[in-house]
């Protein structure tokens, strides 16, 4: 698809792109090396003598010059090297590998349910602007929007888990249970339901709002009344013409929905126990294990960089005048 | 603000808040720590209005200075977001060029990495405060403001009255000063109240973790205190989560309610405004 979008734009906005990770990966860097304690005496761990934390340093290369430490950095995240985790001693990119998949399932099925329950109560809503479902829609999208996703996860499980045994408290899968095949990708899902819900369901209420926004403006234009004016239905003028351009800024929302998703899924994840990056950001935060940490910053970051580069891609393919401006 | 009923309800219930924060000492006054095994898990009652936790510390002392907490970290971020958020925006917008570059690349690393593991990584450092927190939050929550604020003065800085400014000998600081940062107010205004309901939801999930302040109540805390006693003290989740909700919910209504009052130039900043921050 990108053949079809303006040369010149994507290139100019693959060349944004070069500063933005510079500066993330900087940032990152600083944050390791310009902050206060040692990382040689946190990586040869407690009780360690003076040789072993000097053996630790240079092991690190941090005896080396920072010029020096900042290249030798750059190789090695070129080479997908995040380092070595101080608590558990592998390498960060299996720690975060091993909880990655999760993490993706969880985000992704919530990323996809709020889209498409988003756009379709925001349609619903622009219907008939102002009259009672309208209002209802927006005013539960609003109320929903300002509802901590962690404590609307307790209150589903108080409500749903615990009162009627409708889904599963927490966790990934059934404990007493060893399914295989279909039954235990059924078991996953029962068990996915609520932090899924509950994770997407104040994204929902955001892409509602956006949606409903959208449809409003695009309603009022002039394509829209030459649509109606030769003879096409309200229903099919709005579902043909309008609806395309009105979800342009849903669209455009997606990258920073990423960036909040999942940030969102580390607290979803904490009250359910689902086995995810947040249960991993948890471990290393109480263990002090710094490199775990920032190598999720920078995988977060680098994710939050690719899904607005993706939908700017996707938005001047769709309207190439994005392209042209 | 009469023409909007949400700016008004939004306006009531963020001042509630912020008179329970304000007056916390006076409205619960005793330390929120205090342990009684005696009383522990007791359901709202007139003695524990809102019930008290496992060890028998008192629910409403923690809920309403809890919002003590919230509140002040709040005000600090708001204040430094704010500062630098109209800064930035006024220098990139109005000198434009290179400088232009610099600053909108800075919004856009800045925007990139997700605030909440940057604390993370930084209360592991520096110990879990409020300062800590509040500096960190301020230092993060800037871009978007710093965003709109530029699309402003670009569109500012070609007016008549700028123009006429200039003519007459004014020194671009005058300028920003008197011209341009008056006319971004109302923008800084609702971006302040989106701000705010953000920062809510922050420092409370920050504390869920294990990671606010321990020596302050916070709404964070006590719903992760909650966490292993959800079958039999449903008071323990419920309250604290109702008050970060009535305050989010607050600012959200406010920030909706002015955006109506001030027109839609405004209302950029606003929900649903292009690249919001990644948390």
């Amino acid at each position: 698809m990108l053949w079809a979008v303006n040369r010149r734009y994507v290139v100019r906005r693959l060349l944004q792109v070069v500063p933005t990770v510079l500066g993330i990966v900087t940032l990152s860097f600083a944050l390791v090396h310009l902050t206060p304690g040692d990382p040689a005496r946190e990586f040869a761990g407690e009780g360690a003598d003076q040789a072993q934390i000097d053996a630790a340093r240079s092991y690190l290369g941090l005896d080396r010059p920072v010029p020096e430490q900042f290249t030798t950095y750059l190789r090695h995240l070129l080479h997908g090297d995040l380092g070595t985790s101080y608590a558990q001693r592998m390498p960060v990119t299996e720690v975060i590998g091993i909880r990655l998949s999760a993490t993706l399932l969880l985000t992704g099925t919530a990323l996809v349910v709020s889209t498409v329950a988003g756009v379709g109560f925001g349609v619903l809503a622009a219907r008939r602007p102002l009259r009672w479902l309208d209002n209802a829609v927006s005013t539960a999208s609003l109320l929903v929007y300002s509802l901590p996703a962690f404590w609307l996860a307790q209150l589903a499980i108080m409500a749903l888990a615990l009162k009627v045994h409708l889904f599963p408290a927490g966790g990934m899968t059934d404990a007493r249970e060893a399914y295989t095949g279909l039954a235990a990708a059924r078991d996953i899902a029962h068990h996915l339901a609520l932090p899924a819900l509950v994770l997407a369901l104040s994204e929902t209420a955001l892409v509602v709002r956006v949606t409903r926004a959208g449809l409003l403006q695009q309603a009022g234009q002039e394509y829209v009344r030459s649509a109606r004016a030769k003879g096409l239905p309200q229903e099919q003028a709005v579902a043909r013409h309008a609806l395309p351009n009105a979800l342009l800024p849903v669209l455009t929302i997606v990258g920073s929905r990423v960036g909040y998703l999942v940030s969102g899924a580390v607290l979803v994840e904490s009250v359910f126990g689902w086995p995810g990056l947040g249960k991993a950001l948890v471990d290393a935060a109480q263990a002090g294990d710094h490199p775990v940490i920032l190598g999720m910053v920078l995988l977060v970051s680098a994710t939050v960089v690719t899904a607005n580069l993706a939908t700017d891609m996707a938005c001047a393919w769709i309207d190439p005048r994005i392209a042209a401006r | 603000m009469g023409h909007s009923p949400t700016a008004v309800v939004g306006l009531a219930m963020t001042a509630l808040v912020a008179g329970v924060a304000a007056l916390a000492g006076r409205i619960a006054p005793d330390y929120p720590f205090t342990v009684s095994t005696p009383d522990a898990l007791r359901p709202p009652s007139a003695r524990h209005l809102l019930g008290t936790d496992q060890l028998g510390r008192d629910l409403f002392t923690n809920v309403v200075q809890g919002a003590h907490t919230s509140m002040r970290i709040v005000a600090g971020v708001v204040v430094i977001s704010s500062v630098v958020g109209i800064m930035a925006g006024c220098v990139s917008g109005f000198r434009g060029g290179l400088v232009d570059d610099v600053v909108m690349r800075v919004v856009e690393t800045v925007q990139s990495v997700p605030r909440f593991f940057v604390a993370v990584l930084v209360t592991g450092w520096f110990g879990a405060g409020a300062r800590t927190m509040t500096v960190l939050l301020g230092l993060t929550s800037w871009p978007v403001l710093a965003r709109v604020v530029r699309a402003e003065t670009l569109s500012l800085r070609e007016r008549e009255f700028v123009t006429a400014a200039r003519t007459m000998g004014a020194s671009d600081l005058r300028i920003v000063a008197r011209h341009i940062v008056p006319n971004v107010a109302p923008t800084a205004l609702v971006m302040a109240a989106v701000t705010g309901s953000r920062v809510v939801l922050l420092e409370a999930g920050l504390a869920f973790l294990g990671l606010g302040d321990p020596n302050l109540a916070s709404w964070g805390a006590l719903i992760n205190n909650a966490q292993p006693y959800l079958a039999r003290a449903w008071w323990m989740s419920v309250f604290p989560g109702a008050a970060m909700a009535i305050s989010v919910l607050g600012m959200n209504l406010l920030a909706d309610g002015l955006t109506d009052v001030f027109g839609p130039s405004a209302g950029g900043a606003s929900l649903g405004g292009r690249s919001a921050p990644a948390d």
